[in-house]
């Protein structure tokens, strides 16, 4: 009878202690929920080079983008390397949601203006789900006349771009992300197809808290014939509060889906090199 | 029957035991930058912090990510660019203060205690000291403090592009709510 109480005593003792947790914050550290956190800044901005990136903007933020493309670098003195000629593009695109972002943007390269609707499906945590996927649609409406066309209705002038965007922040330095695509033009020439298919490659390599290398490739798996070439574009981006800035070099002249992944004539190693910034600007 | 009222003893000891201890998972804790260009405001409400009364000891346990700001681009330059939450998930403090008698015994009343203990924030440790304030009433225990930690000594990096938008020394409120834990 002593015996067995003497063991139940320990028993309680053992037990007491143990549950006693000498250290708070372990105790606390054990209290604290499991909770899934969503993966943050896959990318820093909606634009990679030149096309989009899985990034939507927060419900009721805007944000204003001024873009600019230089003529060919190597174009040589008389062009100032390019800079005599300029393409801009101003966009103003808004978060409706936190997961729904429209836009529209003008561009003068061949007097576009292009809208966009852009839905994020799918958001990458922490240890659940491996990537994030966002959905683009986008119109662009070329009102500059094409000499290549013999009738210029309205129809012929409209093209469309659907995307999924797919994107996994791989370490807190690299973010990849695959883009297939599908650019539907209404009106083509001969030699080229209504319907491109291309699949996009692009990803940002963080330098330091503000700088990182970012890079784009969309490869064309609809064959068309020369003069066309695959899209690609390599720069720097740069972020300074609510600013980010871009610096880049690409063979793409157009900032429209259409017009860079599918219409891009530049040969990037022959030196056709577009230089281009892109300034950023949330509200 | 001797065994019955070890038993009892043991019941109670075991009882009394964890009523030193409160638990809250709702802590508010918020957070002020008053710099020349810009006030930035932050808080949670999901601090976790646990009082012993009978040691006098204090813990708090945040999830860095869980601070909301005002603006959603706010909040992501605080966690990539400043506080690196992905390598510091967690800000924590542990300390201990001098509780008196009747603190311990729960008495009805405001305490004024002085909590000294390290403060950790981005990976970095500080021993910091502050005053607090413990409250009984009716019969349930709350906590509140104001302190100010500078930016700088937690080797948190602000660029000078952005010195004017972000204060060198943040002002840091708690306020828990405790909850008997057993």
């Amino acid at each position: 009878m002593q015996k067995s109480t003497l063991i139940i005593c320990l028993l309680f003792i053992g037990f007491t202690s143990l549950n006693a947790q000498d250290n708070l914050l372990d105790i606390l550290a054990d209290e604290q929920e499991e909770v899934d956190q969503t993966v943050t800044s896959i990318f820093k901005g909606q634009r990679l080079i030149n096309g989009h990136t899985v990034v939507t903007r927060k419900a009721s933020e805007l944000e204003f983008l001024i873009a600019h493309r230089f003529g060919r670098i190597n174009s040589g003195i008389d062009e100032f390397f390019g800079l005599d000629q300029a393409n801009v593009r101003f966009s103003l695109e808004y978060g409706i949601t936190d997961k729904i972002t429209a836009g529209v943007g003008r561009n003068s390269f061949e007097k576009v203006y292009d809208g966009f609707v852009k839905f994020n499906l799918v958001e990458q945590k922490l240890k659940g789900t491996p990537v994030s996927i966002t959905g683009l649609s986008s119109m662009a409406i070329r009102t500059a006349d094409n000499f290549n066309f013999d009738e210029d209705d309205f129809n012929s002038k409209v093209s469309y771009t659907h995307q999924l965007l797919i994107a996994r922040k791989v370490s807190d330095k690299l973010s990849l992300q695959l883009a297939p695509t599908w650019v539907h033009r209404n009106k083509v020439l001969d030699t080229q197809q209504n319907e491109v298919l291309a699949l996009g490659v692009g990803g940002r390599v963080r330098l330091n808290q503000r700088i990182s290398l970012n890079t784009e490739y969309y490869y064309r798996l609809t064959d068309e014939q020369a003069p066309f070439k695959d899209s690609f574009g390599v720069g720097m981006e740069i972020e300074t509060g609510g600013h980010v800035f871009h610096l880049q070099f690409t063979n793409s002249r157009s900032m429209v889906e259409r017009g860079f992944i599918t219409e891009t004539n530049g040969d990037f190693l022959g030196g056709d090199i577009h230089f281009g910034f892109n300034i950023s600007r949330v509200f | 029957m001797k065994t019955i009222y070890t038993f009892l003893a043991l019941f109670l000891l075991v009882g009394l035991n964890a009523q030193d201890r409160y638990l809250t998972r709702s802590g508010d804790i918020k957070f002020f930058s008053n710099a020349p260009l810009e006030d930035i405001e932050a808080n949670t409400n999901k601090a976790l912090s646990i009082v012993d009364l009978s040691k006098g000891q204090i813990a708090v346990d945040i999830l860095v990510k869980s601070f909301e700001f005002e603006k959603q681009l706010m909040q992501e330059h605080f966690n990539e660019n400043y506080m690196e939450s992905d390598k510091y998930p967690k800000a924590q403090f542990s300390g201990t203060f001098e509780a008196a008698e009747s603190l311990k015994q729960m008495r009805e009343g405001v305490y004024e205690v002085e909590v000294s203990g390290d403060l950790t924030i981005h990976g970095v440790s500080k021993p910091i000291k502050t005053m607090a304030t413990l409250k009984v009433n009716m019969g349930k225990l709350s906590g509140e403090v104001v302190f100010k930690a500078n930016v700088k000594e937690f080797d948190i990096k602000i660029p000078k592009v952005v010195v004017k938008n972000i204060a060198e020394e943040v002002e840091i409120t708690g306020a828990f709510n405790y909850e008997p834990y057993k």
